[in-house]
């Protein structure tokens, strides 16, 4: 039957199971959007394409499907490139659509025309620029496969007009012919068998568990296995949520605002177990003092990311999930319980640095807040975040037990991610419940979003933390520049007339006492809420090991005078 | 060092650039780039010789980023493999009649072509190694080299020999235990 370019992308998207999409018309698109109508797609107005984009990347994260974002031509598209950017550094699942002017027109300059599949090259996963409408339906099969296989990431397709109102016959694709595509899944065997050799010979092991386990769903194996072997489980900050924090073997976050205890395991292990984790700068330190003493084996699906930052003794390429279960019937049963001690022993002096270990002084810090919002969700919230001190705090003092609950902008570090994120997870599960938590900074990149959440009945709820300063920077300033504040000290609008002016509810907490009835006041209002706090000013996030310090090397909180 | 890839890659528009690209992003430098169509009109096949400051490891890092992009379909490493390389150059040399038989005689020892001459210049045409071609104008140029062209590196392997596919998790790939493991990070 014949369809047109902008019917045959529908048909295909509807195909992969695509329900709602995240976007915003213009001259480029509205092929795009007049077809969009005969199908059941739920289409979601955002304020800024960026907002659009994120919220894509929160609904992909938190469902663990391909989130779908779309923009008109020129701004349209140049508006989504943070977004694009952010799911590719931290390989989210998300499919691009983006109208561009007819083909006849390209490289004219004509109205809104930008080169978007060219400025788009390096931060997506692939890109395709279609020209006629009878390739539109291969494209967006290919993109959506691409998009979730493998080293899953975003993939834009670029559509131009005239290919969205062509007629063409319409054919779908059963098959994905891609020669130079074909992720694997199992490692050799040989390869299996040194890494067995390797565990077996462990004294001090440690499992580096990162963004790949939630990705793969490996999170059941990736237990079976710990057990098993009684290893310590370290997770990065995009890892949380992969092994419960609660458990026995759980040892929190690593990294430059991990825990101590989890930091000198890693320093003092002999064999390192990497699970779909990139060894970023981040949770290294400094490469060349990097966990000294031990072997690393590797279990990673993008082979780029092999030998990349540090050299491992046994690469395993393949699926996570596929790899760990061909692993676990090979390894013996250990246990480990001199190395456990030695850990816990570190995890006791860290704790009575802890200022969640100090006497309550009446004021708002924001460690304490977070474990409220914990204790009052019952750690079961999703947590969407910005970037800086509140959510390196959100890291470390929101416990989470089950995978898929944490969105933040680990590789790209967006600031502005969090509200919009938590929206998109809203519509991945509406009866979950969604917080966002913000600073008084990154708040005020998406805020117009607050809109969005109101029109589309958005069950989110805000906590901006509010200390008047951009948090991180100032931090910084402080410790490395000498306190010579430079443009850290940050006016904000009244956030509660703010929010209430967009039509949400909003409250200002200023003392310890009123924390707790706020914090249930938001969670019994049905749609958006918004509660400032306004949180100490000058706190630091500890522990911290500086740029290019040694992992061991941790900054931390001063002893309490 | 400079290394020599092979690599097999879909004949579609806009794959040179994603090739080209991905070398700027990683931060490496292309010495020359050769592409393409081969015997299959579907398929591109790229040579490019690429600068490698930190040896295997470098060699490593751009096998596994070409992979990554969805229209690459084989990479080689053909730099110590025996393997037969040419580049083509076409050299304009400022000679009057007077000079002629000199550039002709140097054109016959190199094998080269002299493929055209006007009132005060003759185009040399030669084919063969990077150092052959070297040799050449190093002895053209007091004669006076007016414009030179050169198509860049090329290059197929001998016989039965293969070049080097260190990376792991490609289907096909007869990955070798030895390579992986010798690759070090600097």
């Amino acid at each position: 039957m014949k369809k047109t370019g902008a019917e045959i992308l529908w048909e295909c998207v509807v195909r992969e199971g695509v329900e709602v999409v995240f976007g915003y018309p213009g001259g480029a698109n509205m092929p795009i959007y007049d077809a969009m109508l005969s199908y059941p797609i739920h289409h979601v107005l955002v304020r800024h394409e960026q907002g659009g984009a994120h919220m894509a990347d929160g609904y992909a994260r938190a469902s663990g499907k391909v989130g779908m974002a779309m923009g008109t031509s020129g701004p349209g598209a140049t508006n989504l490139v943070t977004g694009i950017a952010t799911a590719m550094m931290d390989s989210v699942p998300v499919v691009f659509v983006t109208g561009q002017v007819a083909a006849h027109l390209i490289g004219g300059d004509a109205f809104q025309e930008v080169d978007v599949t060219g400025i788009t090259l390096p931060i997506t996963k692939h890109n395709y620029l279609v020209t006629r409408a009878d390739e539109l339906a291969e494209v967006v099969r290919e993109a959506f496969y691409i998009a979730r296989s493998g080293r899953p990431g975003p993939v834009l397709i670029d559509i131009c007009k005239n290919a969205q109102v062509e007629q063409v016959e319409f054919v779908y694709p059963e098959e994905v012919k891609l020669p130079g595509y074909q992720p694997v899944a199992h490692a050799p065997k040989d390869s299996l068998e040194l890494a067995v050799k390797l565990i077996e010979k462990a004294q001090r092991p440690i499992i580096l568990c990162g963004h790949g386990v939630l990705m793969s769903g490996a999170e059941e194996v990736l237990m079976n296995f710990a057990v098993k072997t009684q290893t310590p489980v370290a997770e990065t900050l995009l890892g949380l949520g992969a092994f419960p924090a609660s458990h026995a073997l759980s040892l929190g976050m690593m990294g430059m605002h991990g825990e101590v205890h989890t930091n000198m395991a890693i320093q003092n292990s002999d064999l390192i177990l990497a699970f779909g984790m990139r060894f970023d700068d981040r949770v290294t330190g400094t490469l060349k003092t990097y966990a000294p003493h031990a072997k690393k084996i590797h279990i990673e699906i993008d082979p780029s990311e092999v030998h990349k930052n540090v050299a491992v003794d046994v690469p395993l390429v393949g699926d996570l999930k596929t790899v760990l279960t061909d692993l676990v019937p090979l390894v013996d049963e250990y246990d480990h319980d001199l190395w456990l001690k030695e850990i816990s022993g570190w995890k006791s002096e860290a704790n009575a640095r802890s200022i969640m270990n100090w006497p309550d002084d009446g004021k708002l810090h924001v460690p304490h807040l977070i474990a409220d919002i914990w204790k009052a969700t019952g750690g079961d919230a999703i947590m969407a975040t910005d970037v800086g001190q509140h959510q390196m705090w959100t890291a470390q003092y929101y416990q989470l037990e089950k995978p898929n609950r944490w969105l933040t902008s680990g590789g790209a570090g967006t600031m502005g991610f969090g509200l919009p994120a938590a929206i998109g997870a809203w519509f991945a599960d509406k009866d979950q419940e969604v917080w966002a938590v913000a600073g008084d900074g990154g708040f005020q990149m998406t805020a117009a979003e607050l809109t969005t959440a109101v029109q589309e009945g958005a069950n989110v709820k805000v906590a901006i933390m509010n200390n008047s300063f951009l948090g991180m920077v100032r931090q910084w300033q402080e410790f490395f520049f000498e306190k010579r504040y430079s443009a850290v000290n940050m006016l904000s609008p009244d956030f509660v007339k703010l929010a209430e002016a967009h039509g949400v509810p909003a409250r200002r907490v200023t003392k310890r006492e009123e924390v707790d009835e706020a914090i249930k006041w938001a969670r019994n209002i049905k749609g958006p809420t918004v509660i400032e706090f306004r949180v100490e000013q000058e706190e630091a996030v500890y522990p911290m090991v500086p740029a290019g310090a040694a992992l061991d090397q941790m900054l931390q909180r001063p002893a309490k005078a | 060092m400079n290394y020599t890839f092979i690599a097999l890659v879909e004949n579609k528009p806009g794959v040179l650039n994603r090739v080209a690209s991905l070398f700027r992003r990683r931060n490496f430098n292309i010495e020359s780039l050769a592409v393409g169509r081969t015997e299959n009109p579907e398929v591109s096949r790229m040579t490019v010789v690429v600068g490698c400051p930190n040896g295997d490891y470098d060699a490593h890092k751009i096998e596994a980023n070409l992979y990554k992009l969805v229209n690459v379909i084989d990479v080689q490493d053909v730099t110590r493999q025996p393997s037969v390389t040419r580049d083509l150059a076409l050299i304009k040399v400022k000679v009057g009649p007077e000079k002629r038989a000199e550039v002709n005689g140097l054109a016959e020892i190199f094998r080269a072509h002299i493929v055209d001459v006007a009132v005060d210049s003759v185009i040399v045409e030669i084919t063969g190694t990077e150092d052959k071609i070297e040799g050449m104008i190093k002895l053209l140029r007091p004669l006076g080299i007016v414009e030179m062209v050169r198509t860049g590196q090329v290059a197929m392997t001998r016989g039965v020999n293969d070049g080097v596919r260190r990376v792991q998790g490609v289907p096909g790939n007869r990955y070798d235990d030895e390579y992986e493991l010798a690759v070090m990070v600097p």
